[in-house]
């Protein structure tokens, strides 16, 4: 431990921002859920680092059940993308506005 | 240069570059195995913070389980490239100033906080990453939390397969 946490955590937010800017910019479905992907794993690494530093084990046990949200949430929203793609034949989320007033 | 310190840069660079090769590629095949090699150098962060449990899960459930979905849908649905930002380019301007706002915002605040007071040494790192420690905490403090994780996946399996199933209209 020789580095300091700032390190990871620059790195962190730095993903953090990579995904943000995958969501606002990509038009793809399975390219913008896969940017909140890469979200969630910068959040882990902040988890862990902190867990890590303190040396208290419950950081790395809320990584676990994030992982488990994780693996649900891509599930159900891979079901949906697939059942938007039977409906509408696309991909892009300019055109999938069902759900738009 | 310590080890230590080029064992970071190496796995930070990993997953910091292959981030944004992720976002830039206009195939989605490529942009999930970019994905795939960003979980692989988080998982060697993850090693490098002495989470060993957490390292080995981060390459099993997300690079195992979760990118294989991804790419089995990609595979399935085969959309045609995306013809990335082109007619949209106030758009990317408007995503990069957002992005560099939250990434000064986040960076002011982390060395505003000087999080680096918490540290609380290699031995008692080392410990709180082992699998018997952390099986410890879940089992004693956080059994409830645990169950529901597992009824959460049952929820989405089943919700999975009833939104695959059906056309809805």
């Amino acid at each position: 431990m020789n580095i300091s946490i700032e390190y990871y955590l620059i790195l962190s937010a730095f993903m953090f921002v990579v995904g943000v800017a995958g969501v606002l910019t990509r038009r793809n479905a399975i390219i913008v859920f896969m940017s909140v992907e890469l979200m969630l794993n910068s959040a882990n690494l902040t988890l862990v680092s902190f867990s890590s530093f303190m040396g208290n084990s419950v950081g790395q046990l809320f990584v676990f059940f994030v992982m488990a949200v994780a693996a649900a949430e891509a599930a159900v929203g891979l079901a949906i993308i697939i059942a938007m793609f039977r409906n509408k034949l696309t991909l892009n989320i300019d055109e999938i506005n069902i759900l738009k007033w | 240069m310590s080890f230590e310190l080029l064992l970071f840069l190496l796995f930070g660079g990993i997953s910091a570059v292959s981030s944004v090769l992720m976002i830039t590629r206009t195939n989605p095949v490529m942009s999930a195995l970019f994905l795939i090699l960003n979980f692989a150098g988080l998982a060697g962060l993850y090693l490098l913070l002495n989470a060993q449990f957490i390292a080995v899960a981060q390459v099993i459930v997300y690079a195992g389980a979760i990118m294989v979905l991804f790419l089995f849908v990609i595979m399935l649905l085969n959309p045609q490239k995306e013809k990335i930002l082109e007619n949209k380019p106030a758009l990317k301007i408007f995503a990069f100033i957002i992005a560099a706002l939250a990434f000064l915002q986040i960076g002011y605040l982390i060395f505003l906080s000087h999080p680096s007071g918490t540290n609380a040494g290699v031995a008692a790192s080392v410990k709180a990453g082992t699998v018997e420690e952390i099986g410890r905490e879940l089992y004693t403090y956080y059994v409830l939390p645990f169950e529901a994780a597992g009824y959460l996946l049952l929820a989405a399996t089943i919700g999975a397969l009833v939104l695959a199933k059906k056309k809805f209209e």
